[in-house]
C-alpha cells in the first residue's frame, strides 16, 4: 500500500526520492493499526517519552550554568535558582522531572503486568524495556549527586560502597567506581559526564522499544491480537477490523492525556515542588560535607523499594554482599517473567482470583517496600521489610505455578469495547 | 483486599510513631511572605544581629532590595555595611577557621537554612536558648542541644531557665523539656516573638527568593492547562466519532 501513496511530485517527492519520510510517517503513525480498545493505562508509554524530552531538554539549559566541580557544584545550583532567567523554573521541572519519570514508568510497568503485555510474542520488548528501566535508573542515581548537598553525598557514597561487598575485588572495584577512596572531585565529574550521556543512550532505547512493538503490534485490555482477528475496517480492507490508525485516534487521545499530566505535573512545580521533602529532600539544601554524616541517609523514593531489600538481608559471614544480590536480583528477575506466567490467558480481565490476588499483593509489597526504605530501620520496620522482601518475589518465583493452577474465563473473539 | 490494607495499616502504625517521637515539638512560625514591611525588619535584624558571623553568600543585596520593596538609597545607607556593591552576595568578613576557632564549628552559611530545617525550626530556635552554664558560652538550645553559639538576642528576650522533666528515675543528666523566663529583656516576650517571626520571615524569603513569583504563575499556567484540556477533550471527542 506504501508505494502508490508515497507522493512522487513536489516537495514531498523530491523527499521521498531520497528519504522513506511518507513511509515511515504511514508504517508508524497513519497506517499504524493499534487496537481500539486502550483505557487509562495506555496513556503512560506517550507520557514517558514526553518527558524523557522534558528531561534531555530541561537538562542540556541546566548543564549550560552547571559546574561540576565539589567547590562550585552546590553554588552553581543556586545561581541558577537565583540568577540565570527562569533558572528556577527550569531547574524544579529537571527535579520534579526525575520523579515524575519513575511514577509514569512504574505505571506503564504495572499496565504490562495487568495486561500480560510481556507475554509472547512481546518478551523482546519486555525485555527492551527493562532495559530502558536500568538504564534510567543509572542515570537518575549519577544525576542525584550532581546538586553536591548532603544527601546526594551521602547517598552516593553508600550506594557505591556496596560494590565494595563484592568478594574479593570489592574494595579495588568500589575505587575505581569511585576514582577516589571517597566521594570527591573526580566521582562528581564523572557523574556528571555519565549523567550527560546516558539520556540519550536512553532515546536511542525507546527507538528500539517503538521499532519492536510496531513489529509485533500493540497489546490491549483484552490480551487479544487483532492481527489474527478479522480483517477490513474503515480505513483499509486488510487492516484488523479491531484496529484504528494511531494518528489521528490516539495522537488526539494522548494530547489529552498529556494536557491531564502536565496539570497534575506542573502543579506540583509551581506550588509544592519539593513535595514534602520526598521529591527534594530536605538535606539536600546543606552543601556536601565530607565529615559530617547526616542522621539518617535515604536515597530518592524512586529506589527505595531496593534500598528496603538490601536493608531487610542481614550480613552473612560479616558481609553485606547477600543483600547486594537480593536487591540486584529483585529488578533482574523481570527479565524473567515472560516465561515464568504459564496461565493460558494473558489479561486480568480473564485471569483468576490467584492471579488477582497475587498482583494486588505485589503491588502493595512494593508501595511498602518503597516507604520503608524512606524510613530509618528499626526492628519492626526490618522485620515488614524481610516479609514485603519475601512476597515481591514470591510473586515471580511462584508464577509457574500458581499461574498454572488459575481458573480463567473465555477470552471473547473481538476486543470489547 | 480491604482486610489487607488494614492490616497493613495496623502493622506501619509503631514505624510511624517512632519516626516522629523523641523531639521538641516545634513552634509555627505563622510568617506572611506577602507581608513587605515584616521581611523588610527581619533583613534588618538578621544584618544587625546575624550577618557578622552568618553569611547569606547565595542572596545578592540589590534583588532582596527588590524583592522586598526597599530603594536603592534605604539599601545602602541601612543594610549595606562596609564596602560591599548592591550586586554583591550577601558574604561576610568570617573565615571557616576562625568559626572553628571560636565556636568549635564553622558558621554555617543561613540562605538555605528553612529550606533543610524548616521555617518552624528557625523560629522555635530563636526561642529556646536557656542558661546553661556547662557550655562555652553560658547557653545551650532546646532544638539544638549542645549549640556552639551564643545567645546574641539576649539582650532583647531577656535570660530563660531550663524546666526540667519531674520523672526521676531518669539515669544521667536531668532532661530539659522547656524554658521559662526569669529575667525579662528590653522586648516584652510578645515584641520579641514578632521580631523573630521577622527574621524567620526573612530567611524564609532568602531560602526561595522566586517563592511568591512561582505561586503567582502557577495560578495562570494551570488556568491555562484547564482551558487547554477542554480544548483537547472535544477534540477527541470529535475525531472519535468515527470509532464509536
Amino acid at each position: 500500500m506504501s508505494a502508490e501513496e508515497t507522493t512522487s511530485t513536489g516537495f514531498m517527492g523530491w523527499i521521498d526520492k531520497r528519504f522513506p519520510a511518507t513511509k515511515v510517517w504511514n508504517e508508524h503513525l497513519a497506517q499504524y493499526y493499534a487496537p481500539k480498545n486502550f483505557n487509562f493505562w495506555y496513556f503512560f508509554g506517550s507520557l514517558a517519552i514526553l518527558v524523557l524530552v522534558l528531561q534531555i531538554l530541561t537538562g542540556i539549559w541546566l548543564a549550560m550554568s552547571y559546574k561540576p566541580s565539589a567547590a562550585e557544584a552546590f553554588a552553581s545550583v543556586e545561581y541558577i535558582m537565583r540568577d540565570v532567567n527562569w533558572g528556577w523554573l527550569i531547574r524544579y521541572l529537571h527535579s520534579t522531572g526525575a520523579s515524575a519519570f519513575f511514577i509514569v514508568i512504574y505505571l506503564h510497568m504495572f499496565r504490562g503486568l495487568l495486561y500480560g503485555s510481556y507475554r509472547k510474542p512481546r518478551e523482546l520488548l519486555w525485555i527492551i524495556g527493562v532495559v530502558i528501566y536500568l538504564a534510567m535508573m543509572a542515570t537518575a542515581f549519577f544525576g542525584y549527586l550532581l546538586p553536591w548537598g548532603q544527601m546526594s553525598y551521602w547517598g552516593a557514597q553508600v550506594i557505591v560502597n556496596l560494590f565494595s561487598a563484592v568478594p574479593g575485588i570489592g574494595e579495588d572495584l568500589s575505587v575505581w567506581v569511585r576514582g577516589d577512596y571517597v566521594i570527591s572531585d573526580v566521582t562528581l565529574n564523572r557523574f556528571f559526564a555519565f549523567h550527560f550521556l546516558l539520556p540519550f543512550v536512553l532515546a536511542a532505547l525507546v527507538f528500539v522499544h517503538v521499532v519492536a512493538l510496531h513489529k509485533v503490534g500493540s497489546n490491549n485490555p483484552d490480551g487479544i491480537e487483532i492481527k489474527y482477528g478479522p480483517k477490513g475496517n474503515r480505513w483499509d480492507a486488510n487492516a484488523p477490523a479491531d484496529g484504528i490508525p494511531f494518528h489521528p485516534y490516539y495522537t488526539v487521545k494522548d494530547i489529552v492525556g498529556v494536557v491531564a499530566f502536565l496539570a497534575i505535573f506542573l502543579a506540583i512545580v509551581f506550588f509544592w515542588p519539593s513535595f514534602g521533602g520526598i521529591f527534594l529532600e530536605a538535606p539536600n539544601f546543606q552543601p556536601a560535607d565530607p565529615l559530617k554524616t547526616p542522621e539518617h541517609i535515604a536515597p530518592v523514593w524512586y529506589f527505595t523499594p531496593f534500598y528496603a531489600m538490601l536493608r531487610a538481608v542481614p550480613p552473612m559471614f560479616g558481609s553485606q554482599f547477600p543483600g547486594v544480590l537480593v536487591m540486584f536480583a529483585a529488578i533482574l528477575i523481570l527479565f524473567f517473567l515472560p516465561w515464568l506466567d504459564r496461565s493460558p490467558v494473558k489479561s486480568v480481565r480473564y485471569k483468576g482470583p490467584i492471579f488477582k490476588v497475587a498482583l494486588a499483593v505485589f503491588a502493595v509489597s512494593f508501595v511498602v517496600l518503597a516507604y520503608l526504605g524512606l524510613q530509618p530501620a528499626s526492628p519492626v520496620s526490618t522485620l515488614m521489610a524481610q516479609i514485603f522482601t519475601a512476597l515481591y518475589f514470591a510473586f515471580f518465583l511462584l508464577m509457574p505455578f500458581y499461574s498454572k493452577l488459575d481458573s480463567v474465563k473465555p477470552v471473547p473473539e473481538r476486543v470489547t469495547a | 483486599m480491604n482486610k489487607l490494607i488494614a492490616a497493613l495499616v495496623l502493622t506501619a502504625a509503631p514505624a510511624l510513631g517512632l519516626a516522629s517521637g523523641g523531639h521538641v515539638a516545634l513552634e509555627k512560625a505563622n510568617i506572611d511572605l506577602t507581608d513587605q514591611a515584616s521581611l523588610q525588619s527581619g533583613a534588618k535584624y538578621f544584618v544587625n544581629y546575624c550577618m557578622g558571623c552568618h553569611s547569606l553568600k547565595y542572596l545578592r543585596y540589590n534583588r532582596m532590595a527588590d524583592d522586598l520593596g526597599i530603594d536603592d538609597a534605604a539599601l545602602r545607607q541601612n543594610l549595606i555595611f562596609g564596602d560591599a556593591k548592591p550586586g554583591d552576595l550577601m558574604s561576610n568578613a568570617m573565615r571557616p577557621e576562625d568559626g572553628e576557632k571560636w565556636f568549635g564549628t564553622q558558621v554555617p552559611d543561613l540562605t538555605l537554612v528553612t529550606r533543610w530545617r524548616s521555617s518552624d525550626w528557625v523560629y522555635t530556635y530563636l526561642k529556646s536558648f536557656y542558661t546553661d552554664p556547662t557550655r562555652p558560652y553560658g547557653v545551650n538550645n532546646l532544638v539544638f542541644p549542645s549549640v556552639g553559639m551564643p545567645h546574641v538576642l539576649v539582650g532583647l528576650q531577656g535570660v530563660q531557665e531550663p524546666v526540667f522533666s519531674s520523672e526521676e528515675h531518669h539515669e544521667g543528666p536531668p532532661v530539659v523539656t522547656g524554658v521559662k523566663l526569669t529575667q525579662p529583656g528590653s522586648l516584652s516576650p510578645e515584641q520579641y516573638d514578632a521580631m523573630v517571626r521577622d527574621i524567620t520571615a526573612f530567611l524564609t524569603y532568602a531560602g526561595e527568593p522566586m517563592r511568591l513569583e512561582r505561586r503567582h504563575l502557577g495560578i495562570y499556567v494551570l488556568l491555562f492547562l484547564g482551558l487547554l484540556f477542554i480544548l483537547a477533550y472535544a477534540m477527541k471527542k470529535e475525531f472519535w466519532k468515527d470509532v464509536h
